[in-house]
């Protein structure tokens, strides 16, 4: 099954709840600096936006990898980073029309959204619907989900 | 875990930075923020210290759950002896910065001393630098953000900062973080000038772990459910505090005209409809709804100002979004001064944030000054030719700003209530305690407000004690001594966890021990968490005793004892405190003179603590 998480920046709250459960999950630690999704405030705190991949069909950093190191995962679609291959080269962060695949100074490698094995633990956490996960059944799913227009809901 | 087991100890005055180990024993008996803070500063100083002097400190304080996935895990508080009181000050804020300065490593902040020149504190992880603030000094605290954010080429950083206000010593100048989030009450801003101490700028990078996850994340899971499922969270959320206004203005506890009245007649104009009230023109005054740090509730408010309005219609610096209404904010620059224009309001709350002041008590002292300008007491000479009537919205503004900037009248209105009113020979005219103004509820109405008001440490404050629910049941002063008491133990101990005490909304003392228990090492049972509550009213008492207070402080302004409530459902009643105050000093294990017993300091292990 493929998965994707669908973004509806109009509820964000800014409250962070995601990057929290994020970095737990791939951390151990509560630690927003190491979370793969981000959130952007504009507009003087008006507006908020999680920002993170969207496994996108294209999947330019897999493409652009030297080392085969990004492969796709078959039971949710992740485009994912196997942390034992990777050499930090970077040059997928470079591919990426996103920025959502970032090199990380402490590991010398790269991190980017696996959807957690399935269950993303920023949808679970968020508490006003902003993040949902997309099924591909749905009409939404061929739609960039950073695209959605305001208002819109999923 | 769950404390970082590290502070920082900066001293301005030799131009010092050192990182301590945290003394697990005090964290173990006072928990985190508020409590911890009280008992580092009570062994750091001497109470009886000039709180604008060297000799005081200024702490940064975490609580254990900052930082985590607990909701509204963004609290940090800001506890040193304030300038406003004369008594121990214990402010606390949300927004970013409280967890950002976790991360960083720390769980408290102590700053001693007074740097010889304007600077800030630069800190990222253990990597801490005292930097020139020459260029920041006489700034706003918005504009200072921004420099710095600049200056450092880095967005993510999270500044708490002092305006103008703050620099010259405006009695109630707060800290403001991230913009519009304040440590807002007792002057804290005006200790932090006096250290020439203009921000603290903070990144983190380092995390926060907890003890056992597992069991932690149950908590979190079950804690968040409990508040996405309660009708208090609900209304928090879709109508911030402000909601609070028309019952209030029903129940006639809403304090009008410097609470020469309860009930005011534009009431409607300032509450959440009006608020999302779509105008004529189409402007809308709040745009969205803002969570702090961690926090699955965001009451905050986001709004904007009409472009027309007098306010800023030749000012497009302020042509933009902010902090907008809260109740509090919209009862200090709304009834007590008699003012129904909420774009002047909303303007003088972004004024307050830029300039970084405590909206209580400057809207407070305000109406205070209103009352003796209608009285004949001050005049047009007095107050730079402005008309100090009630009502009157450019007065309001006009005054923020002038009190912002340290300019003109506007260093009179920096004295605070108190202050002023002696000055000029009314000290009845104002509504405080302590020193500190009351908040938007009148103690005619709620009665316990009243006896919390009289003996909170940190002056008049509605948010020391928890007793909305036995106050609007019953209008006399019986049995109002042990709900405060037991609520007064609550919220302190709710005050030191990092977390915030909107909360309760969903959440009573067994969720927040389960999440304590779960990420501090220990056993840490319900009653060890009400202990503690009790034990840090306790040590705040000792340190305002110890400062020169006594029980005689604990009272109430004549208009509250004296003059009956003029309307609403308290209509012919005044504040019954002489009845609840002997009670509450027995139920707590005081003297009749207010101190704490020998058995009480005995039973709550305060008794070694410095004389
Ligand atoms: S958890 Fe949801 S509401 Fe909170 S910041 Fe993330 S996307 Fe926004």
């Amino acid at each position: 099954m493929q998965k994707a998480l669908l973004i509806d920046p109009e509820k964000c709250t800014s409250c962070l709840q995601c990057e929290l459960a994020c970095s737990h999950q791939h951390t151990g630690m509560f630690n927003p600096v190491q979370s793969r999704i981000r959130v952007f405030e504009f507009e003087h705190g008006a507006r908020a936006i999680p920002y993170t991949c969207t496994q996108c069909e294209a999947a330019w950093c897999l493409h652009a990898c030297p080392v085969q190191a990004i492969t796709v995962n078959a039971a949710t679609g992740a485009k994912q980073v196997d942390a034992d291959r990777c050499v930090g080269c970077k040059v997928c962060t470079v591919a990426c029309p996103y920025g959502t695949i970032n090199y990380e100074a402490h590991t010398g490698k790269v991190a980017k959204c696996d959807l957690c094995g399935g269950e993303p633990q920023c949808a679970v956490a968020c508490p006003t619907g902003a993040i949902t996960v997309s099924d591909p059944d749905t009409a939404t799913h061929a739609i960039n989900p950073l695209l959605l227009g305001r208002g819109a809901t999923a | 875990m769950g404390w970082q087991r590290k502070i920082l100890r900066v001293d301005l005055s030799a131009g010092t930075a050192v990182a301590e180990p945290l003394n697990m024993e005090w964290a173990n008996a006072y928990l985190g923020e508020r409590g911890l803070a009280s008992k580092y500063l009570w062994e750091n100083m001497d109470p009886a210290a000039d709180a604008m002097g060297p000799d005081n400190v200024l702490i940064f304080a975490t609580g254990p759950l900052t930082g985590t996935m607990s909701s509204t895990s963004g609290r940090y508080a800001v506890v040193t002896k304030g300038p406003l009181t004369n008594a121990i000050a214990c402010s606390n804020s949300g927004g970013k910065f409280g967890a950002e300065l976790k991360y960083a490593g720390y769980d408290l902040l102590l700053i001693h001393g007074r740097a010889p020149t304007p600077v800030y504190l630069h800190i990222v992880d253990d990597r801490v630098e005292i930097r020139s603030a020459q260029a920041l000094w006489g700034q706003t605290v918005w504009d200072t953000e921004g420099w710095l954010k600049s200056h450092h080429q880095d967005t993510r950083l999270k500044v708490a900062s002092i305006g103008v206000a703050g620099e010259r010593g405006v009695y109630y100048a707060c800290v403001v973080n991230d913009l519009h989030r304040a440590a807002g009450r007792s002057g804290v801003g005006a200790v932090m000038g006096s250290k020439n101490l203009k921000a603290i700028a903070v990144r983190g990078n380092l995390g926060v772990q907890v003890d056992q996850p597992e069991r932690f994340m149950a908590a979190v899971r079950d804690t968040h459910k409990m508040l996405a499922e309660s009708a208090g969270r609900k209304e928090l959320t879709e109508c911030g505090t402000d909601a609070m206004i028309d019952s209030m203005q029903a129940f006639g506890g809403l304090p009008t005209r410097n609470f020469q009245e309860v009930q005011f007649e534009g009431a409607d104009k300032l509450n959440p409809e009006a608020m999302t009230e779509v105008r004529p023109n189409g402007h809308r005054n709040l745009l969205t709804n803002k969570a702090c740090f961690g926090c699955t509730i965001a009451c905050g408010r986001i709004a904007h100002i009409d472009k027309t309005h007098f306010t800023i219609v030749n000012r497009p610096q302020y042509w933009h979004a902010s902090g907008g209404l809260e109740y509090e904010t919209a009862f200090a620059f709304g009834p007590v001064v008699g003012v129904d224009d909420i774009d002047a309001l909303t303007f003088a709350g972004y004024l307050m944030n830029e300039h970084g002041m405590d909206p209580i008590s400057f809207g407070v002292t305000l109406a205070a000054a209103m009352e003796l300008y209608e009285l004949g007491v001050i005049t047009d000479a007095d107050t730079d030719g402005v008309a100090l009537n009630f009502g009157n919205a450019e007065a309001l503004t006009v005054m923020a700003e002038k009190t912002g900037k340290y300019e003109g009248f506007g260093q009179i209105l920096g004295l605070g209530s108190k202050r002023m009113c002696e000055r000029y020979g009314r000290p009845e005219l104002s509504m405080s305690v302590k020193g500190q103004e009351f908040a938007g509820y009148d103690s005619r109405a709620l009665q316990g407000m009243g006896l919390g008001y009289a003996t909170s440490n940190r002056g008049a404050c509605h948010l020391r004690h928890d007793a909305f629910a036995e106050d609007m049941e019953d209008q006399s002063g019986a049995g109002k001594a042990k709900p405060i008491k037991v609520s007064q133990d609550k919220t302190a101990m709710i005050d030191s966890t990092g977390l915030c005490l909107f909360t309760s909304a969903a959440w009573d003392v067994p969720e927040f021990q389960r999440q304590i228990d779960a990420a501090c090492e220990g056993d840490w049972p319900e009653s060890r968490l009400w202990e503690i509550g009790e034990r840090i009213w306790n040590l705040e008492r000792r340190f305002n005793l110890a400062a020169g207070l006594t029980a005689a402080d604990d009272t109430l302004p004549p208009r509250m004892l004296e003059d009956p409530a003029p309307s609403g459902t308290a209509e012919g009643k005044v504040c019954q405190l002489d009845r609840m105050l002997p009670e509450y000093y027995e139920l707590r294990g005081w003297t009749r003179d207010g101190l704490p017993s020998h058995e009480t300091l005995q039973r709550l292990g305060l008794e070694e603590s410095k004389a």
